[in-house]
């Protein structure tokens, strides 16, 4: 009897419940079972396609390996981050600042965006090497973009009552910028940046399919030329992981920054 | 109705030095090569220290008026003057604070910091006479203990308290107000309508307060300056006698129906 009390008081875990909050968990589960499932009944080989307890047992396998192989990655992904988000940012200031940067600078900018990455990469590789440099630099060139248009629309986007405020306080126009324009803009800011962390992974990867010997995207090449599907397929896990975990590390420092709701008056 | 300086505001008209001073202004905006009259042939003196609410439809101007005082909008033609100066040289005195009809906090900045902005601001920083403390301020508007709250943790009637705790802080003379209550509910409203004139009685700061509420307007003003559109112009400035220091009370009395009926055949009239 007295067991039987201890247990209704203390909290249980419920797979239900579970569920309930995170309702994708569920998908996920379904889809690799069923993934699971159709390898086996279909007899497919691991070379076309692997199960996914094969994946899992290679990932375990290539555990050493792959950890190896992810600080590079991780410091070109990292690095192109910070240069391609900060001279976005920078960018983004001088052509709020002055319309004639603005017409100067966006139009190369969007003839910059609009050339295909896997194309610009080979080009760099001549240019700088086969050292960090062009993958940092594809990272970044993948990162500049989104930041630098939402940026200039962030650093726009004030309340023109505050702006009126601030006017009618006879505030300079340095102190408009600094204490109105960039809080206001932050928000746009965060959202560029959740979406260039995984994107920042993504130039890292494609810089080292062009001339690496090291670095997941090196992994992935070997791993498909050599038909080893099982190794692909736990490179791509891991590469996904650390995207999603950037993206993740961004969204955390954003809900201790931006406490108020975007779009409301206050 | 008691024996009080400011009682009867055309008297106060009559004697006091004006505070502010319009005259002919008119002001033009020009929208898709279209020039409009927003506002024409203004003369107005607003005595020192009274308290005028501006009453008047929508796009007669009442808000563009409070913009030529506070040199956010220059005029077409005509002068304005503020405390004998220009209006630029208030502006950078800080001798106008401005409500807003949103309260317009900075969402980042807690309570305290927004009542202190204008202190952060350096230009005319030397030249306020003497301003108070955020302290000070938040005491006055009734928000003792909400210091460090955020704008989004505050009702819309409390983010109205900061606002106008901000606009006091640098001791304007002069507070312009535009519509800062029309967003509230009408209770809410009219608490705020009662502290708004303790404030005033305590603070001796001239008010230029628009609204297009005729209760509003009757409660508030020594005097109700009816306005109308197309183009914005003053039509007629009624003097209210209730003395600056009435009760709640007042807006019970047939004297108060009267005004308000004045009023409303005023706004009505073409």
């Amino acid at each position: 009897m007295v067991a039987d009390t201890m247990q209704s008081i203390a909290p249980r875990f419920k797979w239900s419940s579970v569920f309930l909050s995170y309702p994708a968990l569920l998908t996920l589960i379904v889809i690799v079972a069923v993934w699971e499932g159709a390898i086996r009944f279909f007899h497919v080989p691991d070379y076309i396609a692997p199960a996914p307890s094969v994946v899992a047992l290679e990932l375990v396998r290539q555990l050493p390996n792959l950890a190896v192989n992810v600080v590079p990655t991780l410091l070109e992904a990292l690095g192109g981050f910070a240069i391609g988000n900060l001279s976005a940012v920078l960018i983004a200031v001088a052509m709020v600042r002055s319309p004639f940067v603005e017409k100067c600078f966006y139009p190369i900018a969007v003839f910059i965006q609009s050339v295909p990455m896997l194309a610009i990469a080979p080009i760099l590789v001549l240019l700088f090497g086969t050292g960090y440099t062009p993958k940092v630099t594809v990272a970044a060139l993948i990162c500049f973009f989104p930041t630098l248009v939402n940026m200039v629309r962030g650093l726009k986007a004030i309340n023109p009552q505050a702006f009126e405020l601030m006017r009618v306080l006879s505030a300079s126009n340095s102190e408009i910028f600094f204490k109105l324009r960039l809080p206001s803009s932050l928000p746009f800011l965060f959202a560029a940046l959740k979406v260039t962390a995984p994107s920042a992974m993504i130039g890292a990867i494609v810089g080292e399919w062009i001339g690496s010997r090291y670095g997941l995207g090196a992994m992935i090449l070997e791993a498909t030329y050599n038909f080893r599907a099982p190794m692909l397929y736990a490179t791509i896990f891991v590469a996904t992981s650390i995207a999603m975990a950037l993206f993740g590390i961004v969204g955390l420092v954003e809900r201790r920054i931006i406490r108020w709701r975007v779009g409301d008056v206050y | 109705m008691g024996a009080n300086a400011v009682n009867g505001a055309a008297s106060a008209v009559a004697f006091a030095a004006p505070a502010v001073t319009m005259r002919d202004i008119s002001v033009d905006f020009t929208r898709d090569r279209n020039t409009i009259r927003v506002l024409k042939d203004i003369d107005v003196a607003i005595p020192t220290e009274a308290f005028i609410a501006m009453l008047g439809p929508s796009g007669c101007g009442k808000s563009t008026l409070l913009r030529v005082v506070s040199d956010l909008v220059r005029p077409a033609k005509g002068s304005v003057s503020v405390f004998g100066k220009s209006a630029v040289e208030a502006r950078r005195n800080r001798e106008i604070g401005f409500v807003f009809q949103d309260a317009t906090l900075l969402p980042w900045r807690t309570v305290i910091d927004n009542v202190r902005l204008p202190l952060e601001i350096k230009e005319g920083a030397s030249r306020i006479a003497g301003s108070y403390s955020p302290e000070e301020m938040l005491a006055l508007v009734g928000l003792d203990g909400r210091h460090n709250a955020y704008p989004h943790e505050l009702s819309g009637g409390m983010r109205q308290r900061v606002a106008i705790a901000r606009a006091l802080i640098c001791r304007p003379r002069l507070l312009l107000m535009d519509e800062p209550f029309g967003a509230l509910d009408e209770l809410t409203r009219d608490k705020m309508n009662e502290e708004l004139l303790r404030i005033w009685r305590e603070t001796r700061t001239t008010i230029l307060f628009v609204t297009h509420s005729i209760a509003e307007a009757t409660y508030l003003g020594q005097q109700v300056m009816v306005m109308a559109a197309n183009p914005g112009r003053i039509r007629e400035t009624v003097p209210i006698d209730f003395g600056d220091d009435r009760s709640p009370a007042v807006r019970d009395t047939p004297q108060f129906l009267a005004y308000t009926a004045r009023l409303r055949r005023l706004l009505e009239a073409h």
